[in-house]
């Protein structure tokens, strides 16, 4: 999360990619060089800039940042691939509407 | 005489060497790698670039800005931390993906409290942006008695009651798929995003036999599953003797098969495992690594991820494995093999 490696690591994991193909789809999902997945600095404005979550030194830098279940909504939209938890998380929250359950009255 | 350069042993003491004897070393561990495994020797190239690395004096060692590899591992969790705790400092280390984990490490272990760890799973998957599995070990020997319910085979062979030492290992495989199956269910209906067989072929050709069934089923059961599938040892030990998978006799099958069988069950990422030996140095330790799982390599449709971890594949048995040794091994699977992780 410091850089790229946990997206690279969803593409081997939920697709069986090896590393270069894997890495070449992030590359061009964030719109940048492969070189520039293990950059930090790089990846620092890139993750927030696309709400991926990202490492935080300070506790008022956290405000507005993506946290994690909101983070990979967005990271299983950008890379098009199946988090588990992500589609539990909808299913259930769709289940608790469905039954009129948590609504505000 | 040349200059003597600073290495390391298997167990992770310093020892001192020339460039040619280090070159000899790297010769003999391909040697012993081709003698033992009946693979093709590493080329000239390969032995030279291996040479480099070793013979290079800097503290640590890499690989070229954009060639680093993604790095999974088997097991996030300390002592001293909470485990949810644990697995946040993985991802704040840096790591590309962590492992919740039952201290016992054992499938059998886990089985009893398989709702706690399915609570845990949920909170860590609501903690952490980087991906989450969960992972422990077939361990089939825990099935036998007096920890579990079926006959001792380790008391039997030596009896030479061989049948009957075959059905209780066969009994304690199916045992353990079902533990296996059942556990790999309860953690995805928790959210983790895969699950880790580490280990696997402990035991023998029967421990080996129940994780393969057991991923087919879990595949077959969960298609978006990560399913990761650790070897245990660098070849299949024939505990049984005559198991087979679809018509492969299991004992005796070393990384490159092993690799096929994975993949036909349906793992998603393949960890081929190689023994050090403590008495010769990391240098020809990862040598005869590289010439065995070199296979591996040619034939993978999956991402292969050696265990680069402490005593396996060249780093130094240790419990804190220093880093010029673990950098070297790391850098030499990198460049030499074209691995997909570590």
């Amino acid at each position: 999360m410091r850089t790229a490696g946990d997206l690279v690591m969803r593409l081997q994991m939920t697709r069986g990619m090896r590393l270069r193909e894997a890495k070449a789809y992030v590359a061009d999902k964030l719109g940048v060089p492969v070189r520039d997945l293990s950059d930090g600095v790089v990846m620092q404005d890139v993750r927030s800039e696309f709400g991926i979550g990202r490492l935080t030194e300070l506790e008022n830098e956290c405000v507005g940042e993506a946290t994690a279940m909101e983070a990979k909504f967005n990271i299983a939209e950008l890379l098009d691939v199946p988090i588990n938890c992500v589609e539990r998380f909808r299913d259930r929250v769709r289940s608790l509407r469905n039954d009129g359950a948590g609504g505000s009255s | 005489m040349g200059t003597k350069l600073m290495t390391r042993m298997g167990d992770g003491t310093a020892v001192e060497m020339t460039r040619d004897e280090l070159r000899t070393d790297i010769e003999d561990g391909v040697a012993a790698a081709v003698k033992r495994a009946k693979v093709p020797p590493l080329d000239d190239g390969e032995i030279g670039h291996l040479l480099e690395i070793f013979a290079s004096q800097e503290r640590m060692t890499g690989v070229p800005a954009g060639d680093e590899v993604v790095h999974s591992c088997d097991g996030s969790n300390g002592l001293r931390a909470s485990r949810i705790d644990s697995l946040t400092g993985s991802e704040e280390g840096g790591s590309d993906l962590c492992e919740l984990q039952q201290q016992d490490y054992s499938y059998k272990a886990v089985k009893t409290v398989v709702a706690s760890e399915q609570r845990l799973m949920q909170e860590a998957q609501y903690r952490l942006t980087i991906p989450v599995q969960y992972g422990a070990q077939a361990d089939l020997g825990r099935y036998s008695k007096p920890d579990g319910p079926c006959p001792n085979w380790s008391q039997l062979l030596p009896e030479g009651r061989i049948d009957e030492a075959r059905a209780a290992q066969e009994e304690a495989a199916a045992e353990s798929e079902e533990d296996m199956v059942r556990i790999g269910e309860a953690m995805w209906e928790a959210g983790t995003d895969g699950m880790n067989f580490d280990t696997s072929g402990a035991a023998g050709d029967a421990d080996f036999l129940a994780v393969l069934k057991a991923v087919r089923r879990l595949r077959d059961a969960c298609p978006d599953m990560s399913i990761e599938l650790g070897m245990a040892s660098e070849f299949v030990l024939g505990m049984h003797g005559e198991l087979e998978w679809e018509g492969v006799r299991l004992a005796g099958l070393w990384p490159v098969d092993q690799l096929r069988l994975a993949r036909q069950a349906g793992a998603t990422i393949f960890g081929p495992a190689v023994n050090i030996n403590t008495g010769r140095t990391v240098a020809w330790n990862v040598a005869r690594a590289l010439a065995i799982i070199k296979p591996c390599m040619d034939v993978a449709e999956i991402p292969v991820h050696p265990n680069a971890g402490m005593g396996v594949c060249g780093v130094p048995m240790h419990p804190f494995p220093p880093i010029d040794a673990v950098s070297r091994v790391s850098r030499a699977f990198i460049e030499i093999l074209r691995v997909d992780g570590l």
